[in-house]
């Protein structure tokens, strides 16, 4: 043992050990967490104070009664029908729509021709128009020019053009996520593209476009903007019997209670508001789950 | 399966049959090779299947390859080698017309199919790809069950078949692959190995009982003991089918095939973008031992690729 010759490992150069890179690292990783806690507690103490404000009429009358000039009469049951109906009736036109449109874009359309770019490219433009246009669009055409009027229908379409884009886009990238091995050992043995579609690409894509439709749904049913420029009905003492019913649904509601200068309608905006979250809550659990029944490994 | 425009309806195929070696139902692993013991291969092809003359396809204005010419002959094995780059997958997937899926892919000359042309006007790729199949590099069952994957094509083609049952066991058998899952077959066809998908995907394919069988380097993602109990089943297949192989592997094509193509790239000097060009096609046993051009003897003799 003499004290010149070092252990190979310990001179500069060979060495592993540093405090440096885990501080780096850990202020790093602080930082981050610090964003995402931003985040949660804003969204925290909105759902606290919503539940403080909502808590004396959180009960059944706020389901089961209509609008009241009185507070303490009133409830949202007009409110919650109309929304389901009117989401309802969404649904039923966007699926088809988008789930139609999202195959030719992606199974068929040839993306070197002008034409099919520029639907691409107006897809994506539609998709970042603010939802107060659509409204405009509704009232306009749908509303007067086809005399639909303050119906469940005009509504719902309007709602449609509203989330159509976006149902779109996702149902598109659930596509694009199948691996191409799939279509083409599908094709490759003799069947046709639209054989294609119905026995792979669309049942592997369920989950991805499932979910993007009730994200997209969730969406819509918290719209206030393009139903309130369709008439801006609040007063609704009865629910819709079908789609060329007049409606309201809660955003509408909720707006109208909360601009009413008595406390109790305050109150009962905040209850409405917790109704429309549980309601969001529900479409939301339906996505998660309906995504983990479906979810594929490739 | 009786069907009398079924092109295995010929009556060589009993003859084939009898050839079979009787161990068929244990397929031997490395070292036995038994495309090589004492076959003698005709200078042409004795009945051409496809046949492609003078041959460039194209991506947009880009040549991917050009060059070729080549007869692919009934029950024979004919293997596509060269570097990286050099357009043999190019080529393979022009002759079931997989390429049309390509947006711009387009080609000049002509290839036909049993004297029609592959390219002609009142041609349904459709068509084309039950006759001609094809197995890709990476094996790709579907997810579906065993059974489903290997009766999905004659299902969707519409196929007569008496019993599916049966036909399902049929191609299996003749992909090596019956023995391994008959008491499995409605299990998910990714709980199988990398081989054994590979060999269900080949079973696949002779499911709707093509004429030709394209393999875009079957074995590459594949251990020798897979690759091995490809390459026999290959032998197996080849009394019966017109099979065409993009290998890599210039051992497997000299074990296998009857027939070489080899392809190399070319730096295109006015664009300097690289394209393919199929140099040279003879016997393998020729291609391997006297090569007629310098390219062919550099790269078989490992000066490059």
């Amino acid at each position: 043992m003499t004290a010149e010759v070092e252990p190979p490992g310990r001179s500069v150069e060979y060495q592993i050990e540093t405090v440096r890179g885990s501080i780096r690292d850990a202020t790093f990783r602080l930082a981050m967490f610090f964003s995402i806690g931003v985040a949660i507690a804003a969204l925290g103490t909105l759902l606290v104070q919503v539940f403080v404000d909502a808590l004396p009429r959180l009960n059944l009358d706020l389901l089961t009664q209509f609008p009241a000039s009185l507070p303490a009469l009133a409830g949202a049951r007009s409110a919650i029908i109309g929304s389901i109906w009117v989401i309802g009736a969404t649904a039923l036109f966007t699926i088809p729509l988008g789930v139609a449109a999202a195959i030719y874009m992606e199974v068929f359309a040839d993306p070197r021709r002008w034409y099919n770019r520029m639907i691409e490219v107006n897809i994506q433009n539609l998709a970042a128009v603010p939802s107060i246009v659509y409204g405009i669009l509704g009232l306009g055409l749908l509303a007067r020019a086809a005399h639909l009027g303050q119906t469940v229908l005009t509504a719902a379409l309007t709602l449609t053009l509203l989330v159509l884009p976006v149902v779109i886009i996702v149902s598109r990238e659930a596509m694009r996520a199948i691996p191409s091995s799939i279509r083409d050992a599908s094709l490759a043995l003799g069947a046709t593209e639209q054989q294609t579609v119905w026995r792979h690409t669309l049942p592997l894509a369920v989950p991805g476009i499932a979910t993007g439709i009730i994200l997209a749904l969730s969406r819509a049913i918290g719209e206030a903007a393009p139903l309130l420029l369709l008439g801006g009905l609040a007063y609704v003492t009865f629910t819709p019997t079908g789609l060329d019913s007049r409606f309201t649904v809660l955003p509408i509601q909720i707006f109208n209670w909360v601009s009413r200068p008595q406390e109790e309608f305050r109150t009962l905006a905040a209850a409405a508001i917790v109704v429309l979250l549980a309601l969001l809550l529900v479409m939301n659990s339906i996505a998660i789950l309906i995504r983990n029944h479906y979810r594929r490994t490739w | 399966m009786s069907d009398a425009d079924e092109p295995m309806a010929d009556p060589s195929h009993e003859l084939a049959d009898q050839d079979r070696p009787a161990a068929a139902e244990a397929p031997p692993l490395a070292g036995r090779i038994p495309r090589a013991t004492g076959r003698t291969v005709p200078d042409a092809p004795e009945e051409i299947v496809i046949n492609v003359a003078d041959v460039a396809i194209y991506y947009g204005s880009f040549c991917a390859v050009g060059g070729l010419t080549v007869q692919f002959g009934r029950r024979e094995i004919t293997a596509l080698i060269g570097p990286s780059g050099c357009g043999k997958s190019t080529a393979l997937r022009a002759f079931n017309r997989m390429n049309d899926l390509i947006p711009g892919a387009r080609l000049t000359g002509s290839v036909s199919y049993r004297g029609q042309d592959l390219y002609g006007p009142r041609v349904d790729p459709i068509t084309v790809r039950r006759r001609i199949g094809m197995v890709f590099q990476k094996p790709n069952p579907f997810p579906k069950s065993i059974y489903d994957n290997v009766a999905y094509g004659p299902r969707v083609t519409g196929m007569k078949v008496p019993n599916m049952d049966d036909v399902v066991e049929e191609a299996l058998t003749s992909a090596a692959l019956w023995d391994e899952v008959k008491d499995k077959l409605r299990q998910h066809a990714f709980g199988l190995s990398g081989g054994q998908q590979q060999r269900l995907c080949i079973a696949r394919t002779i499911a709707v009982r093509p004429d030709v069988v394209l393999m875009d380097e079957p074995c590459s993602a594949l251990d020798p003991i897979s690759t091995a109990k490809i390459e026999y089943m290959m032998t197996e297949l080849a009394d019966e089918y017109t099979i065409i192989i993009v290998t890599h592997n210039m051992q497997q094509a000299a074990r296998i095939s009857d027939r070489t193509a080899f392809f190399t790239t070319e730096v295109d000097d006015a664009t300097g973008r690289r394209s393919g060009l199929m140099v040279e096609f003879d016997r393998t046993a020729k291609i391997f031992s006297t090569p007629s051009d310098q390219r062919t003897e550099d790269y078989i003799s490992g000066k490059f690729g």
